[in-house]
């Protein structure tokens, strides 16, 4: 596919390999904000291929991960209404809420359909007139026009039995939280590059200079992440801290107009508590008051904040940046992708999800009575 | 329906007098010995089912192999085939994957009552013909049907009897350190031609599933006197399941490159749109075998003169890593581990 | 961040800005999928897709940058080698 296959290109990625370690003279320790791109850094060994004194530490950037348990609960609860169907996409369906996901709802008989954009949720919609239909709507920036552009279009047509449970958070706030966080030791990062292709990147500009951290607009494949890489690793070298613009393919300094204006329009901004970190102010989406029929709290109830169990889950830790997966003691024995503590090891775009996926979990002995290696067994693993 | 003339008069399976499938026709009174003679006899005729017995007699000597597989697909048809072909090929294959020539299959379904007869007749035609295909005999069967609502349309249980032709074992406890892994064609086509349609995905595409059967390359292979240390099909759970179930086993390490993993570029693309990973995507026309490597480059020219593993290729070989562990150089050099998923893999946004 | 995937505009169809959408191609596998947010996307444009929209239209000669500037590393490996090289 042209405009994918190039930036996987084996000779490039070599070049700038090189290229990061000869500029690289101390240690730099980065932040790649998105769960695409730490998804794509652990599936191609990308840190592999970076010198030692380059860490990659991951970002919150993982929309799935950060939504609270209890719009996860708010969900399983109205798909199991009667003559309700409940539309996600296929992320939000391990995810645990207080009392299970939404697949186990699916399995008790709940009617939830997978769709892959939210325009789908409209023909169920549109198919189903007997029926309340409810997308559960959960992203960032990327995701937040698309969502939107549903309500807008429900609204213009007078669906009346189409709502959305909207849990929308945004980037820029998140990067804040950490970069204000006494012990934080991101000093320089590559910021979501399909965040800013809706969002553009003016919002970082003040951020680089009170922060003094260079922040380079990066894409997802490994060509881009590399070049994202170099350009931040040669900033902090040269001791600049300025916005760069890595993803211009993508990415404008304006973003992408069309988009913001229906934005605007559907949404406004809330606070938003985000698991695992907490409340951060000005942080989430939440729908408009022209839109509030359309607003799924609006016709099924608020969502009831409460608060989080104590667990040995770090997940707040690792969605900073200060811990990797493989620093909590849980990681690959009680915590497994089959029996998750928490969400980073929920969501595909988790960063303990990734790394156990494609590092491996901590290598078992062989059983001394088989002489083969056994599996975790299932039983360990608390819920 | 029941009246379509045309429809009977192609296919040797006369019409029935009802048009949906009724509880009766499970329960084995006359309802059901109707059912028999109208719709599965006539398709799957062959002498030892004719004897219309409890179970069929078979004059076999020498080792046998032994497999069996329940079929629940949704949905019941798709592009490339239907629940019937996957009852067919999936125990012809798993038949292969023992070294064996396989022979006779049994056939168990379990209908949902009001199941449309046309659908019934339409799987139980696409058996016969891939049975035919495969060289095999179903010659025993058994039919229930339950409550409206309890089995999605119909399950299938295939069960199927071959006599093994290797006269070394066929498992993963051969494999030996050195040895060459070769994939007979390209992966994901099945799960994802499923998947698009199961999920309404509406793509625009020639995607098909590549439910086939294996058995003659791989008596092909047996044949040449080729050292076939291993052999598994990758299908749920993928290529990436079957060489992690391996190399525990074994307890071996594989080493895999991906760019030397054969993936259609539309089924790539797809894979792409959807999140998922071809490793981790269902096959039902492939396998995977492991041979020393002296033998990889013959293995591989038996295998490309038939249309099913014309694609064969070289994908890894059986290293000095640690024991029990699939890695994956990717396209750009680094490596990663690759893991069986803890269920399936589902669509994603992000 | 999330999934998005480049593909090339077939044909475009609708009037109305908010329904616009276009058949695009991304390698072999077609989709219908919405313009709203591309107005300026015409067929033969890549656009970047995700969950069904075109987020934006693909900056060609943006997107040969990063291979001119992988050159310019290159040529400086190669500048830093040799005098390397002729070092005492």
């Amino acid at each position: 596919m042209r405009f994918r296959d190039e930036y996987r290109d084996p000779e490039a990625a070599r070049s700038l390999s090189e290229a990061i370690a000869r500029l690289t003279t101390r240690p730099w320790t980065l932040m790649e904000v998105c769960g695409g791109q730490t998804h794509s850094i652990v599936r191609y060994g990308i840190d592999e291929l970076l010198p030692g004194q380059v860490t990659l530490v991951h970002g919150p950037g993982c929309p799935v991960c950060v939504t609270p348990v209890d719009y996860v609960d708010k969900a399983i609860a109205i798909a199991g209404r009667p003559d309700t169907i409940l539309c996600s996409f296929g992320d939000m369906l391990r995810v645990p809420g207080s009392n299970g996901d939404l697949f186990a709802a699916k399995a008790r008989g709940a009617d939830i359909r997978i769709v892959y954009s939210p325009l789908d949720a409209l023909v169920v919609a549109r198919a189903n007139p007997g029926k309340e239909i409810v997308f559960y709507a959960v992203g960032f920036e990327t995701t937040a026009p698309a969502n939107a552009m549903a309500v807008y279009q429900a609204k213009r047509e007078g669906l009346a039995n189409f709502s959305m449970l909207a849990s929308h958070v945004l980037v820029p706030p998140a990067m804040r939280a950490i970069l204000s966080l006494p012990r934080n030791r991101v000093q320089g990062f590559l910021a979501a590059g399909h965040v800013c292709t809706i969002m553009g990147f003016d919002e970082y500009v003040p951020m680089a200079a009170e922060y003094s951290v260079p922040i380079v607009v990066t894409g997802f494949e490994p060509i881009d992440i590399l070049e994202g890489v170099y350009m931040c690793v040669r900033q902090l070298e040269e001791g600049r801290a300025e916005v760069e613009n890595q993803y211009s393919r993508s990415v404008r300094r304006e973003g992408n107009v069309p988009a913001q204006a229906i934005m605007r329009e559907v949404y406004r901004v809330v606070k938003r508590r985000w698991r695992g970190i907490g409340e951060i102010a000005e942080s989430g989406l939440g729908i408009s008051p022209a839109f509030r029929d359309y607003d799924a709290e609006t016709r099924f109830g608020a969502v009831v904040p409460h608060e989080e169990a104590e667990s040995e889950c770090i997940s707040g830790l690792v969605l900073c940046g200060e811990k990797k997966p493989t620093a909590c003691p849980a990681f690959g024995t009680r915590c497994t992708p089959e029996h998750p503590l928490g969400v980073t090891m929920v969501s595909s775009e988790g960063a303990c999800a990734a790394y156990y996926r494609y590092r491996g979990a901590p290598a078992a002995p062989s059983n001394p009575a088989t002489g083969k290696m056994d599996r975790v067994p299932a039983e360990q693993g608390a819920v | 329906m029941a009246n379509d003339e045309s429809f009977a008069l192609a296919c040797p399976v006369p019409a029935p007098a009802t048009d949906v499938v009724q509880l009766a026709q499970g329960s084995g009174g006359r309802a059901m010995e109707r059912l028999l003679d109208t719709v599965f006899r006539p398709a799957f005729g062959n002498p030892l089912l004719d004897r219309r017995h409890d179970g069929a007699r078979l004059d076999v000597s020498g080792p046998l192999a032994f497999t069996t597989d329940s079929y629940v697909v949704k949905p019941l048809f798709f592009p490339g085939g239907d629940i019937g072909t996957l009852a067919i090929n999936g125990t012809v294959n798993d038949l292969a994957m023992c070294g064996a020539r396989p022979a006779w299959l049994s056939a168990g379904f379990i209908l949902e009552e009001g199941l449309p007869m046309e659908t019934l007749r339409r799987v139980v035609l696409s058996m016969r013909e891939a049975a035919a295909k495969a060289g095999v005999q179903i010659v025993t069967g058994d039919v229930k049907v339950v409550d409206r609502g309890k089995a999605d349309g119909m399950f299938i249980n295939t069960a199927g009897i071959g006599t093994i032709v290797s006269e070394a074992p066929i498992e993963p406890q051969q494999v030996r350190s050195g040895d060459t892994v070769i994939l007979s064609g390209d992966i994901g086509r099945h799960g994802i031609a499923v998947m698009a349609m199961r999920e309404g995905l509406g793509f625009e595409s020639a995607i098909e599933s590549d439910c086939a059967p294996v058995a003659a390359p791989v008596l092909a292979l047996i044949d040449a006197g080729i050292s076939l240390h291993c052999l598994r099909d990758p299908t749920r759970g993928g290529l990436a399941s079957a060489l992690v179930e391996i190399a525990e086993t074994a307890g071996v390490s594989i080493e895999i490159a991906e760019r030397d993993i054969p993936v259609r570029e539309d089924v790539a693309s797809a894979c792409e749109l959807l999140g998922l990973d071809p490793l981790h995507v269902a096959n039902e026309g492939r396998f995977a075998t492991f041979v020393p490597a002296a033998e990889a480059e013959r293995a591989l020219q038996i295998l490309r003169a038939f249309e099913v593993s014309a694609g064969a290729a070289v994908i890894g070989r059986v290293g000095a890593g640690q024991a029990g562990r699939v890695t994956c150089r990717s396209a750009i050099g680094g490596t990663h581990v690759v893991d069986m998923l803890a269920g399936d893999q589902l669509p994603r946004i992000c | 961040m999330c999934l998005a995937v480049p593909g090339k505009v077939l044909s475009i169809s609708g009037d109305d800005p908010v329904m616009r959408v276009a058949r695009v191609d991304f390698g072999g596998i077609v989709k219908e999928i919405n313009l709203a947010y591309t107005p300026e996307a015409a067929v033969g444009a890549y656009v970047l897709v995700h969950v069904g929209f075109a987020i934006t239209v693909i900056d060609e000669a943006e997107a040969g940058r990063v291979f001119a500037h992988l050159r310019e590393i290159a040529d400086i490996e190669e500048e830093l080698g040799a005098r390397a090289e002729a070092a005492p």
